[in-house]
Formats: C-alpha cells, sequence, structure tokens
C-alpha cells in the first residue's frame, strides 16, 4: 500500500507593499484598501508554510531532501522578495495587487515548477499572525 | 512593586539609510536592508510601566487608558507607514530597531497617570531580534 506523508519546510520574509488598483482614485483606494492603500508603503514579516505530499523513496526514505526544497525556496522565492518592495523590485507584482492572496499564488506557481510532478504542493502563507492564506484549497 | 506590560503591534515600511554616504556604503554597511524602495516588518511593542496597585480599584492603572496612550501617542503614528517618511518623531533619524525604541518611550514618557512610572519598552522587528529600553 502506498503511504503518503506530507512534509513542511517553514521560511520567512520581510517586505514592503501597497494595495491599490492603478486606474482608481485615491479616495477609492482608500475605501476599499484602507491605510493600506498607503502611497508611502508599508510592511510585514510574511512566513511561508511549503507543503510537499508524496510517497517516501524505498531507499533514501525521502519525500523530498529538505536542503533541496530549501535551496528551491531560497533561490526561488527568498531572492525574489525578501526585502524588498513587491510593488517596485518584483516582476511578479509590477501590474498585479500585492495581495496576501496573489503572493501565495505567485508563490505557488514559481514552486511548483521546480518540483516533480509526483509531488503534491500546498503554500501557507502569514502576512500577520491573524492574516493568513493557502492554496491552493 | 507591580510590572504591568500592554502588546501593541504594527505594520510599517522601513529602510536604513544613511543620506550622507554612498549607495555603495550603505549598501556594505546595512546590507538588504538599504534597498532603496523600503522593506518591512510587523513590529510588536511590548509597554511596561510599574508601581503599586491602588487600594480602591486593585489597579496600577486602568489597562484601557493605558491603551489609548500607546494607540495616540504610538501606533497611530506608526501602523501602515513609512517610518523614514512619515513619522513626525522619528524624522532626521536613523530608523533602526534601537532608534525607534527609544523614540516611542519618549513618545510615552510623561504621558502616564502619576500613580506609575514607564519601566521598559521592548520592540520586536521580527519575531527573532528585538531591542529593550529601559530610559
Amino acid at each position: 500500500m502506498e503511504r503518503k506523508v506530507a512534509i513542511f519546510r517553514k521560511e520567512h520574509f520581510n517586505a514592503a507593499h501597497r494595495l491599490f488598483v492603478p486606474g482608481w482614485t485615491d479616495e477609492q483606494n482608500l475605501e476599499t484598501f484602507g491605510k493600506c492603500s498607503n502611497p508611502h508603503y508599508h510592511g510585514h514579516n510574511y512566513e511561508l508554510i511549503v507543503k510537499v505530499t508524496g510517497s517516501p523513496d524505498p531507499e533514501t526514505g525521502y519525500v523530498i531532501n529538505l536542503s533541496t526544497l530549501s535551496d528551491i525556496i531560497q533561490q526561488h522565492v527568498m531572492a525574489k522578495f525578501d526585502h524588498k518592495n513587491l510593488n517596485l523590485d518584483t516582476r511578479e507584482f509590477a501590474r498585479l495587487n500585492p495581495t496576501a492572496e496573489n503572493i501565495v499564488i505567485v508563490i505557488y506557481d514559481i514552486l511548483r515548477k521546480q518540483l516533480d510532478a509526483s509531488l503534491d504542493l500546498s503554500v501557507r502563507l502569514y502576512e500577520t499572525e491573524r492574516n493568513f492564506v493557502e492554496y491552493p484549497v | 512593586m507591580v510590572f504591568l506590560t500592554r502588546i501593541e503591534h504594527f505594520n510599517a515600511a522601513h529602510k536604513l539609510y544613511n543620506p550622507q554616504w554612498t549607495r555603495e556604503k550603505n549598501e556594505e554597511v546595512f546590507g538588504a536592508c538599504a534597498n532603496e524602495n523600503w522593506h518591512g516588518h510587523n513590529y510588536e511593542l511590548y509597554v511596561t510601566v510599574k508601581g503599586d496597585p491602588d487600594p480602591d480599584t486593585g489597579f496600577l492603572m486602568d489597562v484601557k487608558k493605558l491603551s489609548n496612550i500607546i494607540k495616540e501617542r504610538v501606533t497611530e503614528k506608526l501602523d501602515h507607514k513609512n517610518l523614514n517618511v512619515e513619522v513626525d518623531f522619528l524624522k532626521g533619524k536613523m530608523c533602526s530597531t534601537e532608534n525607534l525604541v527609544e523614540g516611542i518611550w519618549n513618545q510615552l514618557n510623561g504621558q502616564l497617570p502619576a500613580s506609575v512610572s514607564l519601566h521598559c519598552v521592548k520592540l520586536y522587528e521580527t519575531p527573532r531580534i528585538f531591542v529593550e529600553y529601559f530610559g
């Protein structure tokens, strides 16, 4: 019987962002996004939890080598987003509003391409201790 | 003597950047924190006051009042703001956590009821980095 196991890796990054729709007036943005639309930006300590599910390899006992997973996250996610302004410094959010929802989808898409198709992937992102998102659901 | 702590939090953007220095020197000293376009944090603030409980109420002070003072004097000025650009009490200062905690202390000291005194302001920049100031 194939027994699947989920393995998790936690990472964190710090970034500035601003929520706004470029075509809207400042008033409309303020009404929808509140203080998150501050034109001077604000920021967060983001906590990222990457969940990879698969069957342990019969020889190594690994679903995925955690060091490999950590390197993938560092190279493809942290290097892009840590200590950056998501709106100004990243290609991904140059035209996409950097809400927690959009960030988690972007990170999922980045990581999905790097992992073997036999592995399932799920990503949870904490924007604050009390606000977090998960994709896919 | 009893110590009473109120915990608040705020989210803000900042950068560590000395305008007197070149970009290269800022990057050398402050690394990724010198990013010209800012980065940000979820700050956790612990404000501790000390004193003796009032015999009638059993309180050091009304903690709701303490919360309102912190909100008015500190978190409303910092939450969802750019610390380098938008905060009156940080103007002209480097936005390190060390300077921020001292600035917060100065915003609170003298604003409290006579029955208590400010003991400590503790500020977490990340879950793993924090500073304390005792005046």
